[in-house]
């Protein structure tokens, strides 16, 4: 026993204790208490995150009762938020439907309307200017993405160049579903590939199997001024995202099962976008993809897009 | 008569928080150069939590991760981690199968490292969440568990269930020997054996993480987990053998040469493993070239003005390359010296080559050929030096309760009114043939022991 053991010192309430212990328990309460400070910028976290949310189940196990609920503390989150008034629901998969889109390459001319319409729709943050599309300028000659470039600003089309549109392909082997560790992203039955953004744990997991860049992680909480929210949302595609998720294309869900087309096929001028059912052998996408010179991006890695490319 | 036993021998409920109580007391209790090193680890460490909780309130913006490059320096250390882990098994090998004495009496000290090591990966996985408030959607039973389609359900089971191994493995062991009893084979030998195959389960398994990723084709090689294990059989065995030499000088612990020696003739033959298959995969990289090997020549030769990775990967080669030479001289069988810097060049060169040199190019240039680079800040190396505080703080700690508790300086003493009463009248309720538990622990010699424990050590 070293000589600071048998030397004690008094105190309060306790009475004698021997020097070392006093210390060790000075030490122990000085160590938490930096601990405590350490992590003192997770109480800016309390108010905006609330116990429902913290215990919220996955999307398919709420019942209708729990989802409205769940509605309903999304729009107050809204309007607290963001100031917006907005509405939330939940279009289902509209049986017999198998959606697929085409994008005829011979007519697109890299405007970007795309791009602007998603940006818009979907709720994207305004600072990052994120969209779920992205066009890449493209050498005539060439299919690899190495000589291409999606950050091109300059007016358009450019002679010798060609327009690659580039998004979610909605695969009908999703490699990112197959990774997710909570299954937090699924196939739908219309193939649409969806995020329950209040599971998703943001592993990024997804983001790392996908071979197309399809795939968006919040970074931060996206930032919309209130009057250019798009009060139009559906849980599972368009509705404001928090921060820490991952997310993703979802053909427009909120609309296109209601009967509208996609926002980004509505604002092409060009009219090189056509979406449709790919069930249904009258459709225009199944004459595109009969008559049309079509192709899909890394046939070879056995995804299997349902986003086409064609040339006329 | 069973009453009586009781007394003589106080049950697990008396002696089993005393345990606890003790071990906490050793682990608080040492020298002032101790007491430093663990407040600069908790400075550290601090440091980390701070700059952790930033992120987690203000986003993941605040890394320099982004779309294009969404793993960084946390995967990159975690990969390296699991290494490191399942390294500590090169110890247990020939301490268990082989049955080297020699082995057998140190190797908790890799059981400990698997422990602190594994507790590091979690917090690595952890703080790479965007929402660790969610954590709980990937408990099995609690949340969604997409076993077994998603490979990283499986990483979470054996890294879990190699934790949980050890845990109980030392746990066992050191509680036993504090009551000065000998170890029931029963209790740990299975157990030893299910932790060496899980050894090399857990790296394998999280070698699949990436190498099952079709759209990666830097990942996607078959190579890849033998790679993994080939790695963290060098790592894992270096940083062991500098914990020993540490042990000796600082710490006062006899440790004969030959545990070190035994291990330095490890890695003599996986380092050598290890280059061979860098370079089977080098070859493969460049010797047809094409589309699939651009991440190959962005990390070691850049590709159009874009090398920020082209230093670290050369760094590794080289600490490797002087590494496996010093390991192969025979002085690396002597000399403290050159062991000593083979094993620092070999774990730093591996934590890069392993790490970042690993995640970082398989998503540059990106799944869409773009160029996007990735070099960690300030807050993911703060992150990441507390995480590493953490794990020394608790090999620190482990090392500091078992090694007195092994080398039988530590041992139960029944409470003085109990142990008065009969005290050398034999349990009842024992069988006959529990030999170490008839033997009295009230004697003032500790029982006799198995061959683990002092031998080697020499007071």
């Amino acid at each position: 026993m070293s000589d600071s053991d048998k030397r004690t010192i008094s105190l309060p309430v306790l009475g004698e204790v021997s020097r070392r212990t006093a210390l060790k328990a000075g030490g122990a309460t000085l160590g938490l208490a930096a601990f405590a400070a350490a992590v003192s910028p997770l109480a800016g976290l309390r108010g905006r995150l609330s116990a429902q949310e913290l215990m919220q189940r996955h999307y398919k196990e709420l019942s209708a009762d729990d989802k409205a609920k769940i509605f309903e503390r999304l729009e107050n989150e809204a309007k607290e938020r963001y100031g917006a008034d907005v509405k939330i629901k939940d279009p289902k998969a509209i049986p017999g439907v198998r959606y697929g889109y085409a994008i005829n390459l011979s007519v697109c001319n890299g405007n970007g309307a795309c791009m602007e319409a998603c940006h818009r729709e979907n709720n994207h943050d305004r600072s990052t200017n994120q969209s779920y599309i992205r066009v890449f300028e493209m050498p005539i000659g060439t299919t690899d993405f190495k000589h291409g470039d999606s950050t091109y600003t300059h007016d358009v089309p450019r002679e010798g160049k060609y327009y690659l549109p580039v998004q979610c392909f909605q695969c009908e082997n999703p490699p990112c579903v197959d990774v997710c560790p909570v299954e937090a992203t699924w196939q739908e039955e219309d193939g649409i590939v969806v995020v329950d953004y209040n599971w998703c744990i943001g592993c990024r997991y997804c983001q790392a199997a996908c071979p197309y860049h399809a795939r968006r992680f919040n970074w931060k909480e996206p930032q919309i001024p209130a009057e250019e929210v798009n009060p139009d949302q559906g849980y599972l595609s368009n509705r404001i995202r928090p921060a820490g998720v991952v997310e993703k294309c979802h053909f427009c869900l909120h609309r296109t099962r209601e009967g509208r087309q996609p926002a980004c096929l509505e604002a092409c001028p060009t009219g090189a976008r056509i979406f449709g059912n790919l069930l249904d052998p009258e459709s225009e996408i199944r004459t595109v993809l009969r008559t049309k010179r079509v192709f899909v991006l890394k046939e070879e890695l056995g995804a299997r897009p349902t986003l086409f490319y064609f040339f006329d | 008569m069973a009453i009586q036993a009781q007394q003589a021998r106080p049950g697990h409920l008396v002696s089993y928080p005393r345990f606890l109580w003790r071990s906490l007391v050793m682990a608080t209790d040492g020298s002032l150069a101790f007491y430093a090193w663990m407040t600069m680890l908790t400075a550290v460490a601090l440091v980390g939590a701070n700059a952790w909780a930033n992120q987690v309130a203000s986003g993941m913006i605040v890394t320099n991760m982004t779309d294009h490059v969404s793993w960084g320096l946390y995967i990159a250390n975690f990969t390296f981690m699991v290494g490191v882990a399942a390294g500590g098994v090169m110890m247990v090998i020939p301490g268990y199968l082989y049955r080297n004495k020699e082995m057998h009496d140190v190797v908790i000290i890799g059981e400990l490292l698997a422990i602190a090591a594994i507790v590091m990966c979690l917090l690595f996985v952890t703080v790479d969440l965007g929402r660790p408030d969610r954590f709980w959607h990937l408990i099995p039973g609690l949340g969604r568990f997409n076993f077994p389609i998603s490979m990283l359900t499986w990483d979470v089971i054996v890294l879990n269930g190699y934790l949980l191994l050890n845990l109980h493995i030392c746990g066992y062991l050191l509680y036993i020997r504090y009551l000065g009893k000998k170890p029931e084979p029963r209790w740990y030998v299975p157990f030893v054996m299910i932790s060496i195959v899980w050894a090399v389960s857990i790296h394998t398994v999280t070698a699949f993480l990436f190498s099952g990723l079709g759209g990666r084709p830097f990942w996607k090689s078959a190579l890849l987990a033998p790679q993994f294990l080939a790695s963290a059989f060098v790592a894992g065995p270096a940083f062991l053998i500098l914990t020993m030499f540490i042990l000796r000088r600082i710490g006062g612990v006899v440790i004969s040469d030959r545990p070190i020696q035994l291990l330095v003739q490890i890695i003599r033959v996986t380092v050598l493993i290890n280059l061979l298959m860098l370079c089977s995969k080098l070859f493969t990289e460049f010797y047809t070239g094409g589309a699939y090997s651009k991440h190959a020549i962005y990390l070691f030769f850049g590709w159009e003005g874009h090398n920020a990775l082209v230093p670290w990967i050369w760094t590794a080669i080289v600490f490797n390359l002087i590494a496996a030479v010093l390991f192969l001289l025979p002085a690396a069988m002597r000399s403290v010296r050159v062991v000593s810097i083979a094993c620092v060049l070999a774990f730093v060169g591996l934590w890069i080559e392993k790490g970042m040199g690993l995640i970082v190019p398989g998503f540059v240039p990106s799944t869409l050929s773009e160029m996007v680079e990735y070099v960690p800040n300030l807050t993911e190396w703060q992150v990441s030096a507390g995480i590493w505080a953490f794990g020394l703080m608790i090999y620190t700690v482990a090392l500091k309760i078992a090694i007195p508790i092994m080398r039988g300086e530590e041992r139960f003493i029944a409470p003085v009114e109990v142990a008065d009463d009969t005290p050398h009248e034999p349990p009842a309720d024992q069988p006959p043939a529990g030999e170490a538990s008839a033997t009295d622990q009230t004697q003032a010699d500790p029982p006799e022991r198995d061959s683990g424990g002092e031998s080697g050590r020499s007071p």
